[in-house]
């Protein structure tokens, strides 16, 4: 059986992980102002609420970081005192693609949504959630499924500062179907900050 | 301490409006602050050599996390900073290189106030480059429905992004 067509069995375990939070951790390092002027220098940010402590006091009651930056407290450092293994991104979607038997994969789409304010100081938790995972669909790159993981974000307080949610589509290309199972792919692993257009091939998919 | 007036409020703006354009011309270092701004420390982010030899790119290109503070700064430009971000999707199509000029537009594609009170704004914004589409974003943003208003007040049932 080609694993595109994975076995209802399979298919169900995934499933019943919808709705589960997984992967619960916290961030190695708190939410820094630096970094906050770092950002704002970097794109010309001139908004007074990150630059200006009156405004910031007046409008969000103390500082804040850009909200955009949300997924920024989660990246670690390049390197880090006895760390052996590198901390994978997105960790669900890299195991729906083993599980699933699709070597590639694509994120579709990626959008924010932003509760309480994150604020220099802060120390966030993220955790995963599977929100679905769908039947199998043809398209142009290949046959696969489509799959939405939610990335919570919660403050110290476990207020909620912020959901990301990915649409990915892993898949297995068109007429590859009788290739060998799993751990084939090297293309389309795009983490969290890919940066990348939306192809299998293209540019700033492969680490 | 002199109060902050809102730069815009909801009744300043319709359907159809349009942002003015931000223009801006990328480098290398634009490319290389951004990615580190963001913490991402993947090599086709600064190492043309492994841009060009290892992902077949012209150069190193921006990533998304800096596009997404670029089109954040893009519409709080306009806004003003009562402008409460809710919700951003993005869609990269091709990748920003050095020496391109990047151009952001952007039009308002819906404006409501919902149950709570609080003034949505809807916007449909682009980024391209020499006329070409290299990313998309809809955004919601908040914004102060009167002068007495500050979406950042909001929290809990009374924020609905």
């Amino acid at each position: 059986m080609s694993p595109a067509q994975s076995g209802p069995d399979v298919v169900a375990e995934v499933r019943a992980l919808v709705g589960v939070p997984q992967y619960e951790e916290a961030g190695e390092f708190p939410v820094e102002q630096g970094y906050v002027w770092s950002m704002c220098a970097a794109v010309e940010n001139g908004n007074p609420l990150f630059w200006d402590e009156d405004v910031a006091a007046e409008l969000t009651g103390g500082p804040i970081a850009p909200p955009t930056m949300l997924s920024v407290w989660f990246r670690p450092h390049h390197w880090a005192p006895g760390r052996t293994e590198e901390r994978l991104p997105l960790r669900v979607h890299f195991d729906l693609k083993e599980r699933l038997g699709l070597p590639e994969a694509v994120m579709t789409d990626n959008t924010m949504t932003f509760h309480e304010p994150v604020r220099p100081g802060d120390v966030l938790r993220t955790r995963q959630i599977l929100r679905s995972v769908s039947d199998l669909k043809r398209t142009k790159l290949g046959t696969g499924r489509f799959w939405v993981i939610d990335v919570e974000y919660a403050n110290q307080r476990s207020e909620l500062v912020g959901i990301e949610s990915y649409t990915g589509f892993g898949y297995r290309r068109a007429g590859d179907e009788a290739e060998a199972v799993a751990g084939a792919g090297t293309a389309g692993a795009p983490g969290p900050a890919s940066g990348a257009p939306g192809t299998a091939s293209g540019p700033g998919m492969a680490p | 301490m002199t109060a902050t007036e809102p730069v815009l409020v909801l009744g300043d703006v319709a359907e159809g409006d349009r942002l003015p354009s931000l223009q801006a011309a990328v480098t290398a270092t634009t490319v290389v602050l951004g990615a580190l701004a963001t913490r991402d420390w993947r090599p086709m982010h600064h190492d043309k050599d492994f841009a060009v030899n290892r992902n077949g790119t012209r150069d190193i290109f921006l990533n998304t996390p800096n596009q997404a503070a670029w089109f954040e700064r893009y519409v709080t430009d306009w806004t003003g900073p009562h402008g409460r971000l809710g919700r951003v999707t993005f869609r990269m199509l091709d990748s920003v290189f050095p020496g391109d000029t990047m151009v952001l537009d952007g039009a308002v594609s819906a404006i409501s106030v919902d149950d709570t009170g609080c003034g949505w704004i809807g916007l449909d914004l682009t980024l391209s480059v020499g006329g070409d589409v290299k990313s998309t974003c809809t955004a919601r943003v908040a914004v102060p429905v009167d002068d007495g208003d500050n979406p950042w007040r909001r929290r809990l049932e009374q924020w609905k992004p």
